[in-house]
């Protein structure tokens, strides 16, 4: 299951000095709430994204903790400012530790 | 914009999902009534992250008035901040006290944010509040809400 789990990330790869950039994210995840129940009546174990965590050029510029009130897929957006070219990384983690990241390359121009 | 569209293929296997799961949503949601949260235990939740006695203000969420939908209700929270090293959104929560359970999310800033300004995507079992939470590097902490009507719950599925 976690092979077809894939982060996508939409980003501009270029801005103005101090530009706000908006980020949007996604990430293919089921997201099981632990509320749901399988087709035998047994409650399907809690396994979500409960970490998202957003760096530029390794200094941090923001984090959120989820719950299991995240649509399956999180979709996550926020805004970054630009002051210098510079890699976003993003990383992904899910209640078993498993973690994924993407890295974009911004440049100021 | 290397980027592949992130929100198709996302809402195509989030609608095949919410079909294919359609009667244990129900069954979740009627289960859930039972267990859901309360406005005192959101507001418990909340406290807990954020000391202080909130005022209004400050906080803004967009939501849909009625979500056909609840298994992914798109919500936008924004918080009016300069956004710098001197003045700044620490940390925002946001609650749902009509879930299970009352959390949502609970993100926290830099100033290198820029903007305080998040969306995502919210399951929400049924008609119920959001309320959002946000602490101000000054300790200084702010409160809204706003109610969404659903006419499919969402935590089942």
């Amino acid at each position: 299951m976690s092979d077809d789990i894939k982060p996508r990330v939409r980003v501009q790869t270029k801005a103005k000095k101090g530009e706000l950039v908006e980020v949007k994210t996604l990430v293919t995840h089921p997201m099981e709430s632990g509320q749901r129940k399988d087709a035998d009546g047994k409650l399907v174990p809690r396994l979500i994204v409960s970490a998202f965590d957003a760096t530029f050029n390794g200094k941090p510029v923001m984090n959120a903790k989820l719950e299991p009130a995240i649509s399956a897929n999180p979709y996550l957006s926020f805004f970054v400012r630009v002051d210098e070219s510079g890699t976003l990384k993003l990383t992904w983690t899910d209640d078993n530790k498993q973690s994924w990241t993407s890295e974009t390359k911004i440049e100021v121009g | 914009m290397n980027h592949r569209n992130p929100s198709t293929l996302g809402r195509r296997a989030a609608l095949a999902r919410a079909g294919g799961y359609g009667l244990a949503a129900i069954a979740g949601v009627l289960a859930a009534r039972d267990a859901a949260a309360t406005p005192d235990s959101a507001r418990d939740w909340l406290a807990a992250l954020a000391k202080g006695t909130p005022a209004e203000g400050k906080v803004s969420i967009k939501a849909p008035e009625i979500a056909e939908n609840g298994n992914a209700v798109p919500v936008t929270v924004g918080v009016e901040s300069e956004m710098t090293d001197k003045s700044y959104v620490k940390a925002l929560h946001i609650a749902a006290d009509g879930n299970p359970n009352p959390g949502v999310a609970s993100y926290s800033f830099t100033p290198l944010a820029g903007k305080a300004e998040i969306q995502l995507r919210v399951r929400l079992a049924q008609t119920q509040k959001l309320v959002a939470v946000a602490e101000m590097n000054d300790g200084s902490v702010f409160i809204a809400s706003r109610e969404v009507k659903v006419t499919i719950g969402g935590c089942g599925g």
